[in-house]
């Protein structure tokens, strides 16, 4: 591939590209409605759209393939001058994982699980005989290093399994450079990532794609993310292109009026003073809901009557009437986990969970009617949430009668106000969850907590399914709600900007214990627990140039390459944190910084250090 | 007597379902992700454990259902075996001396004990003992069996994942219409159609397996043999072929399959390296309940080519209320369910990185 320096090489065209979706009745769907651009070599082309908008089957169309049900319809795909498009899947053989290789959303579904990673990585250049295996080894090698992986001479004698997420997403971009194609399709590679491990899997594409040579196609819905990696953006919208242009006129001088809506829907950085907060009127000082040094986790309990997986360690979180909180973290730091502990699906092995300052029992089955009501629970996929037999009015009937004992007429009046209350037509009532959008069903999913009448609502990542358009209409349906009816959230999220413009206080959690706790805009702003300012400092930015700068600072180059590890004693983020002091932070548990207005920082360094 | 085959049917199905049951619940026990949470290598080791012990706990509760379960039914086993015309002395002599006049907690101790010991008692209809009559059964039905299970087995694995590697083709459209045809052909039919090919219309083999294995050679054995080990050929071969099919193609969907694809790989190399490492641990739950009918079920296949085996063994002793008997191979029919069941889980272990690999 570097045989050909010519910069200006179109590597793969879209021509009037049309793609259908093939219904049971045998007639043809329109999908993608005649799509034109170019990618030339050394080039990142980013395709961005809200879901349905027919990213990936246009991304797809460069390997010269469609997803079952779907079929090309008209134009053409040129990979290197061949139509793609119109070529069996013997002749495309040869071409795909050496011309073209492609990059999914999850690395680790796409993983075989049986197969040691090295032999998936090398063997597309085998299998094509572009590479003896130990040519293709050693390139193996090279990427690995390259990517920075950890142990790279012994990683691929792993099976995937045994590697992080980050890690797998970087291992599939060393499995899709290993037969060094010319073309690389990347679909949202980095969506299914924390914030702070997305950085380190964007920058190392980005520099491999840049010392490979290669061209890219770059499928994201994420407009931050394409502004760092992208040098041209096409935006799709319902399988047409709405706009096209260089990164840095799409981003900064949107023309199309889609374009500006996208633009906008762009959620602003985390930053003091955003959070909204409560309206007074529902407000007390006595929590309805906190929790006493509780400790949990999974595998049944030890000698010692500790769980034999620990998660959580010593959480005390309450929530005031009222109010919202949000809890957030990387994955794996036990938000979930602390989430069903509240609600009981989860006994707590320790401490306390108390509702109104009365101890609840820890198992559900032990908890009254009546404590049950008053704590309900909103899980993030609605679709399997929903019972797909159940009508709507059966979904939010059986709560109401459960708990407030309304049968006939009165439930059905109740189930009419409830539709109302979260904005969804009447006659929804009688739709089964299948015939609603993604965004409706998370709709009825909190109607259902809601139709209990509770005080608390547990909220799990329920934003998170969501395309940032829909996602930001159910935050302002879940402010109204706080507004009007005064029950207090909990606002589980790995996103904190979601979180900063919704919550009255924050609990920043790492490996299951409480980094640090208080206001919105005084978690938000200095002095920061040393893993919050990590997880500030990653949230990217709509700005070109933001990666470079942001995998300069101290947090993020300290931060990195750390993952989630829960430990017995001392702070569980010693080995990340820039600012730890060896000898004291792993041994003793970190004392609590208190301002005397709610804003706790369990750390050994004092407040002073951690400004600024 | 209807009521009574009735009764056991539904018996060997419950205690199939009890063999079952704990081997899901470890299969979703697998779906949390134990190997992440630092359990190190003895995951394996003490999920074989577990199991084990699961495959015990299910016999001894098999053996209860079994032995109070042949108590509820009406008789005595000192009169069956005494006759009408004993006295009442003679029967209650017969009974201390059986044991049966001791509490019934007492007498299933006693009878687990003794078949801890290979002792199954003695036969009430003959006084034979019973592992006398076993024993020149087992040989029939190990031979035709283990045959059916050495040609059956692969040949219907072959065309079942044959069939996934072109869903939708003509062979796969001609292979599902004959397997969904045998599966719903009783096994009477599909003897009598084998018979009718072969015996009548040309001319090979025997309609009726007749004469004594002894002294024969494994040729001659097969040749005796041929027309039940074809039959049932047939009848497992229905079942695998649809299940493996199933298996593959489940796996066939998965995102690292179109990765393949999309890598370029062989359809060949897609499904024999990529996908039916991931099949392997349905496909030997299938092969393994396949095999414990082969042993245990073959009741219909027995008696239409008159050879004896163990299946038609359990239907005499019902008929003659030889409840020493029905006990006797039910323990062992289930001991066969067991394990099986437990060689297919722990092959299915075996198949699963996670396990078999832990971080």
């Amino acid at each position: 591939m570097t045989d050909s320096p010519n910069q200006n090489e179109v590597i793969f065209e879209a021509k009037n590209l049309q793609i259908s979706a093939i219904r049971d009745d045998g007639s043809e769907l329109p999908i993608v409605k005649g799509v034109d651009f170019k990618v030339k070599r050394g080039e990142v082309v980013a395709l961005i759209g809200e879901s349905g908008s027919g990213k990936t089957t246009i991304s797809l169309s460069a390997l010269g393939y469609c997803k079952p049900g779907l079929k090309f319809a008209g134009g053409e795909a040129l990979l290197l001058g061949k139509d793609v498009s119109k070529m069996s899947t013997d002749e495309l053989r040869p071409s795909r994982g050496i011309n073209v290789a492609y990059l999914a959303q999850s690395a680790a579904a796409t993983f075989n699980p049986s197969i040691k990673i090295n032999e998936q990585v090398t063997e597309s250049p085998v299998l094509h005989k572009t590479k003896t295996q130990a040519e293709a080894n050693e390139k193996a090698l090279k990427l690995y290093h390259a990517l920075e992986l950890p142990d790279p001479e012994n990683i691929g004698d792993r099976f995937p399994h045994q590697v992080s997420g980050g890690q797998l997403q970087r291992l599939m971009a060393a499995m899709a450079l290993c037969g060094e194609p010319d073309l690389l399709v990347l679909d949202e590679p980095t969506t299914a990532l924390d914030v702070t491990t997305q950085i380190e899997v964007l920058k190392a594409f980005k520099q491999v794609i840049k010392e490979e040579g290669a061209a890219a196609i770059y499928v994201t819905h994420d407009l931050a993310v394409v502004a760092q990696i992208a040098d041209h953006i096409v935006v799709l919208y319902s399988g047409e292109v709405k706009e096209s242009g260089p990164t840095d006129i799409i981003i900064n001088r949107p023309q199309h009026p889609y374009t500006k809506r996208l633009m906008n829907a762009i959620k602003p950085l985390p930053e003091a003073g955003q959070g909204e907060s409560s309206s007074d009127e529902y407000l007390r000082k006595d929590p309805a809901l906190a929790t006493k040094d509780v400790d949990a986790g999974y595998g049944g309990l030890d000698a010692d009557g500790a769980p034999k997986i620990p998660v959580l360690r010593d959480i005390n979180v309450a929530i005031e009437r009222g109010k919202t909180v949000g809890i957030i973290g990387e994955s794996g730091c036990g938000k979930s986990t602390l989430a069903r502990v509240m609600a009981g699906l989860l006994p707590a092995a320790g401490g306390e969970v108390l509702l109104h300052g009365e101890t609840l029992p820890p198992a559900l089955a032990n908890r009254t009617r009546d404590q049950l009501q008053k704590v309900q629970f909103v899980y993030q996929m609605a679709d399997t949430a929903l019972n797909p037999r159940q009508k709507i009015a059966d979904i939010l009937g059986r709560p109401i009668e459960f708990y407030l004992g309304l049968k006939g007429a009165a439930k059905r009046q109740r189930v009419d106000e409830l539709l109302d209350m979260v904005e969804l037509p009447r006659q929804f009532a009688d739709r089964y969850p299948h015939e609603l959008s993604g965004g409706q069903k998370q709709r009825v999913n909190l109607a259902r907590a809601l139709a209990a009448e509770p005080e608390v609502v547990l909220c799990d990542e329920v934003t998170s399914a969501l395309d940032t358009i829909v996602g930001a209409n159910v935050i302002e349906l879940l402010k109204r709600l706080r507004r009007e009816t005064g029950v207090s959230f909990v606002f589980i999220s790995h996103d904190l900007s979601t979180v900063s413009n919704f919550a009255d206080e924050i609990v920043v959690l790492y490996a299951g214990r409480v980094a640090e706790q208080g206001s919105t805009d005084k978690v938000l702003s200095p002095p920061y627990h040393p893993y919050t300012r990590l997880l500030v400092s990653s949230v990217p930015e709509t700005r070109i140039g933001w990666l470079e700068e942001a995998s300069q600072t101290r947090e993020a180059k300290a931060g990195v390459s750390g993952a989630v590890k829960l430990t017995k004693q001392g702070c569980p983020f010693f080995e990340r944190c820039p600012l730890a002091i060896p000898g004291t932070c792993e041994t003793i548990d970190p004392p609590q910084r208190l301002d005397g207005a709610g804003h706790i920082i369990e750390c050994h360094r004092e407040v002073s250090e951690l400004g600024g | 007597m209807i009521a009574k085959i009735t009764y056991l049917i539904a018996f060997s199905f419950f205690s199939t379902m009890i063999v079952t049951t704990p081997h899901r619940h470890l299969r979703t026990m697998r779906g949390v992700d134990l190997a992440d949470h630092g359990f190190g290598g003895r995951l394996m080791t003490s999920l074989i454990l577990k199991r084990l012990g699961i495959g015990l706990i299910t016999v001894l509760a098999v053996s209860v259902i079994i032995f109070f379960g042949t108590k509820i039914l009406p008789g005595d086993a000192a009169q069956i075996r005494m006759g009408q015309q004993a006295t009442p002395e003679n029967v209650a002599a017969l009974r201390e001396k059986l044991g049966l006049d001791k509490s019934y907690v007492m007498q299933y101790l006693t009878w687990l004990g003794n078949f801890v010991r290979g002792d199954l008692g003695i036969s009430l209809s003959s006084d034979v003992p019973i592992m006398n009559l076993i024993s020149d059964r087992y040989k029939n039905t190990l031979f035709v069996s283990v045959l059916t299970a050495i040609i059956g087995v692969p040949i219907s694995l072959m065309l079942g994942i044959m069939a996934a590697m072109f869903p939708g083709s003509l062979y796969d459209r001609i292979l599902t219409f004959i397997s969904v045809t045998l599966v719903a052909a009783p096994e009477f039919f599909t003897a009598t159609l084998m018979v009718l090919l072969f015996v009548f219309a040309l001319g090979i083999g025997n309609a009726v397996v007749v004469g004594s294995v002894e002294g024969k050679g494994f040729f001659e054995l097969i040749a005796h043999f041929a027309l039940p080990i074809t039959t049932l050929s047939f009848v497992i071969a229905s079942q695998l072929i649809r299940m493996s099919r199933a298996a593959v193609l489940n796996v066939m969907s998965s995102p690292y399959i179109e990765m393949a694809i999309l890598k370029g790989v062989p359809r060949k190399r897609i499904i024999f390296r990529h996908a039916l490492l991931n099949a392997i641990g349905p496909i030997v739950n299938v092969v393994a309940l396949n095999l414990a009918y082969l042993v245990t079920g073959v009741i219909v296949v027995e008696i239409y080519f008159g050879y004896s085996g163990l299946a038609t063994l359990i239907v005499q002793g019902v008929q003659t209320r030889d409840f020493v008997l029905v006990q006797g191979l039910g323990m062992i029919f289930c001991l066969t369910y067991v394990i099986l069941m437990l060689i297919a889980d722990i092959a299915a272990y075996a198949s699963n990185p996670r396990l078999r690999h832990p971080k």
